[in-house]
């Protein structure tokens, strides 16, 4: 659509700082947006409001005391940042984990995806206008994933449930049922969910078509998670890249072709699905035997470096680490997921007005501590 | 139109006003003002409550109840809390447009309910150009809104104000339209007798009619799903960011006292105002008065918000050519067949509702899109 | 399953068309020399059979004699996948070519390493500080800083 506006009146476009501190950042994100009346023209990201350092702190500590700082990175979903580090240090050190704490793994990061994708929806039909309702739907049912993980690890937010060759301790005995209720529940509670806001007209009329990345770009740009699956790109490191025991399972990769904000949503309730169905098989299959591989206390992996990713639930996670044979890592980088799929946001809103911004925004998913680091 | 007599004939101890009360005297509009400064106060705090409240449970969370019984003290809480606020202003704020915003704002909705009947002859004017005053004067607060925006320095309140001078100038069509519509079944601007004419709740004769008007109302009171004016998660609460203490409850007031003005006219125009059997004629008013904004915080709990270029497109193709034809109709209905039950309207009239309101939803498209940058 | 190429794989083709590009070759990463990064870059994302178009992520090492940038790389529909290495050996102001031109997503990551380990990306079109405010002192990831 030509821009009328040019021939009748004579505009000049202003900035617009989205401050750090802002309802919907998602965190303290800042972004300068320029903009002509409400369409947005260009938008300049500045990052580092939650830059700790975390990259440097880990050379300074052991391999196991590094696991609490990974917690902090997405600190929304911790048990999957655990999960990555650990399976990195593994590969360095080529220790084998024993069998029931691959299961409890699996466990752990499904439920853990599963309350991911309850904030990312959550938040961003919050940011579309809907005050709060779905979000509240959401969290109800989040605050039932999150008394599982309490019994797991007795921690609600920042875990640090798993260690170098397992997880810290093994799962108690009500667990299972309680997964097992859970997992009944959560089937009914999610087709309630879907069929309230599938066919919402103002969700559609928000979300389709808009801030839509093309294949092309995602593949470009390395963007990965339920964004580029969104897209069209068919990977998922759990089928790709089996990791842990995941080629044991059977589950499917939900897929669309459009790759605009609705078709992230669907994405990610398709997901929880999935992940409902990976819940149960592991439940079924779970054996006995330890949970932690018998190591010493300080772990020192031999000279070398590894690198391993895992399918967190905002994308690929990895951990690249570097160790010389000390009782610290010598250079240990994480893979940052948010921000690698950032890079596209300008593509994505250009041309888009202020409330479309937002809501974009809002469909990537992003946690700032998984930016800044 | 024949008056029945349970309307007029209401024993005295049950009336506000005698039945023999002389108009014009000067304790009658002392009388009044107090009622109607009182009943907007008093008022305004029930309603709150009841959003709050209701919004609360719609979102399976408990909602205010810890001041006083049920919470029913916490409309007061808030206004003390606000009322004891330092008054903040912007150093580059235009002082003299600051502080008269919120005035200019608020006085017109007090105004409206000069003319809106508690009960027969119950008002504090029976003007007999009732409506075409409250469409008069409703339009002012739209200065006070924009003066807010604008003498803020600040550029998010200047969007909102924008945003809020563009929605409502483009809302005032479909509702005069459909005030119109009401008009010629009752063939009397005054408040009174549009009330009195109803012996079929225009509800019933006018569906299309009301439906206009309900969301026309609800976009002119910037009530979601309209309230992008103020979108807590876009702008930081729009227009009326940069305003603390008094001004803010002045503005807060004259949205809630905005919302119960237009329950108020919707139930006087459709619902036939305080018309109904066995209890006190303004009890039924304030009954009705009181479903009537219920279904406004159900609306607005339930859907997300609209985008403006939504919003706008809205009013113009969908909402304007429905309330022509439906003024259309109405006209051909009262001129060529004066003399028949209304019922043979209600039932032809529901059934072209239904229609118009499918076909205009399939031919209408929603905004424009991603723009050429 | 996404399998890591060995270095061999590709080693006889990167030795052919780019003759003494290749400093070394590891279990499953190449080394090679930091001026022909660019041309083995393109090389491997557009040749047949290699289709590197995935990047997975960029990062830098401080090892104390010389600054090693690692690149990773995907390729999705053959499923596999190389590390690349570039070294630098001067510890004042590395450089190495930015391979924003070929991966959009080499953009942030690039800055970052700027940021925190002080390696110039040549050629990167936007490349200012991006976590640390811009008049930090130094580089804080180096092994030789120390508060």
């Amino acid at each position: 659509m030509t821009t009328t506006r040019e021939l009748v009146l004579n505009t000049e476009p202003f900035l617009l700082n989205i401050g750090p501190v802002h309802p919907s950042t998602h965190g303290v994100y800042r972004m300068r947006a320029t903009l002509d009346g409400e369409v947005v023209i260009d938008i300049e990201p500045v990052f580092g409001y939650l830059h700790r350092g975390i990259e440097k702190l880990m050379e300074e500590r052991t391999y196991t005391g590094c696991i609490p700082l990974t917690d902090r990175l997405d600190y929304v979903s911790s048990m999957t940042n655990n999960m990555g580090y650990c399976m990195a240090v593994e590969k360095l050190a080529g220790i084998k984990v024993p069998e029931r704490a691959e299961y409890i793994r699996v466990i752990a990061a499904e439920l853990q995806r599963i309350a991911n994708h309850c904030l990312a929806v959550g938040a961003m039909l919050n940011d579309a206008g809907a005050l709060g309702t779905p979000f509240f739907y959401l969290w109800r049912e989040r605050e039932k994933i999150y008394d599982l993980l309490e019994m797991l690890c007795g921690q609600r937010l920042m875990h640090n449930y798993m260690r170098i060759g397992g997880v810290s301790q093994d799962m108690p005995e009500e667990f299972l049922p309680a997964l097992e209720k859970l997992i009944i529940q959560w089937r009914r509670f999610i087709e309630e969910f879907d069929f309230f806001l599938k066919q919402n007209e103002i969700l559609i009329a928000r979300a389709k078509g808009v801030g839509i990345l093309s294949k092309e770009l995602a593949i470009n740009c390395g963007i990965s998670g339920p964004v580029a699956r969104a897209s069209g790109i068919k990977r998922d490191l759990r089928k790709d890249d089996p990791y842990l025991i995941y080629d044991r399972f059977k589950f499917d990769i939900p897929t669309a072709e459009n790759g605009d904000c609705y078709d992230r949503y669907r994405v990610r309730i398709e997901e929880m699905r999935q992940s409902l169905r990976i819940l149960e098989q592991a439940r079924k299959q779970i054996p006995g035997g330890p949970a932690k591989a018998e190591l010493p206390h300080l772990v020192h992996p031999p000279a070398g470096e590894a690198y391993a990713h895992i399918e967190a639930p905002k994308g690929e996670l990895g951990f690249y680490i570097v160790s010389d044979n000390s009782i610290a890592p010598y250079r240990c980088h994480v893979r940052p997921t948010s921000l690698i799929n950032l890079t596209a946001l300008r593509e994505m809103v250009r041309g888009w007005k202020v409330a479309d911004l937002i809501i974009i925004f809002g469909s990537i998913d992003i946690t700032m501590g998984e930016v800044d680091r | 139109m024949v008056i029945p007599d349970f309307a007029l004939n209401v024993p005295l101890a049950m009336q506000v006003t005698p039945a023999d009360w002389p108009g014009g005297y000067w304790w009658h509009w002392l009388f009044f003002t107090i009622i109607i400064i009182a009943f907007v106060l008093i008022m305004v705090m029930g309603v709150i409550y009841i959003e709050r409240r209701g919004m609360g449970r719609m979102q399976s969370r408990l909602g205010p109840n810890r001041t006083g019984p049920f919470g029913l003290l916490q409309p007061v809480a808030d206004a003390i809390k606000v009322l004891l606020k330092e008054n903040i202003v912007p150093a580059t704020a235009d002082k003299v447009v600051h502080w008269l915003a919120p005035i200019i704002a608020f006085s017109p909705v007090l105004m409206i309910f000069a003319v809106i009947p508690f009960q027969n002859g119950a008002l504090l004017a029976d003007l007999n150009i009732g409506i075409l005053y409250i469409i008069a004067v409703s339009s002012v607060a739209t200065v006070g809104v924009f003066m807010a925006g604008w003498g803020s320095s600040n550029k998010y309140s200047l969007l909102g104000a924008m945003r809020n001078v563009a929605a409502i100038v483009s809302y005032e069509i479909p509702l005069a339209l459909t005030i119109v519509g009401v008009i010629i079944f009752s063939g009397s601007l005054s408040m009174n007798q549009i009330v009195v004419a109803q012996d079929i709740p225009y509800i019933l004769v006018q569906p299309l009619g009301f439906l206009l008007f309900f969301i026309a109302a609800s976009a002119e009171i910037n009530r979601s799903p309209f309230d992008l004016m103020e979108a807590d998660s876009e702008l930081t609460a729009g227009f009326h960011t940069e305003y603390s203490g008094m001004k803010f409850a002045m503005f807060y007031l004259v949205e809630y006292a905005e919302a119960i003005a237009m329950s108020a006219i919707i139930t006087t125009l459709f619902l036939s105002g305080w018309r109904g059997p066995w209890l006190p004629p303004w009890l039924w008013f304030l009954i009705k008065t009181i479903i009537v904004f219920f279904v406004m915080v159900w609306t607005r709990t339930t859907l997300p918000r609209v985008r403006i270029d939504q919003l706008m497109a809205l009013a113009w193709k969908f909402l304007f050519p429905l309330a022509l034809v439906n003024l259309f109709i109405a006209a051909i209905e009262v001129l060529v067949w004066p003399d028949i039950s209304q019922w043979i309207f209600v039932g032809a009239n529901i059934v072209i509702a239904a229609l118009l309101v499918i076909l205009g939803s399939k031919l209408f498209k929603i905004g424009w899109g991603r723009l050429e940058v | 399953m996404t399998a890591a190429l060995s270095a061999e794989k590709i080693i006889s083709q990167l030795n052919d068309k780019f003759p003494g590009a290749v400093e070394e070759a590891g279990a499953d990463s190449v080394l090679v020399k930091s001026d022909s990064l660019l041309a083995v870059a393109e090389h491997l994302k557009t040749a047949k059979g290699l289709k590197f178009d995935y990047l997975n992520y960029i990062t830098a090492v401080d090892y104390y004699q010389y600054f090693e940038v690692v690149y990773m790389l995907t390729s999705l529909e053959n499923n596999h996948s190389i590390t690349l290495k570039v070294r630098c050996n001067t510890r004042d102001n590395p450089t190495v070519p930015s391979i924003r031109g070929l991966w959009q997503g080499a953009d942030f990551q690039e800055r970052e390493i700027y940021d925190l380990m002080g390696i110039t990306f040549e050629g990167h079109p936007n490349l200012k500080r991006i976590f640390l405010w811009d008049g930090f002192p130094r580089h804080p990831l180096r092994k030789d800083w120390n508060q």
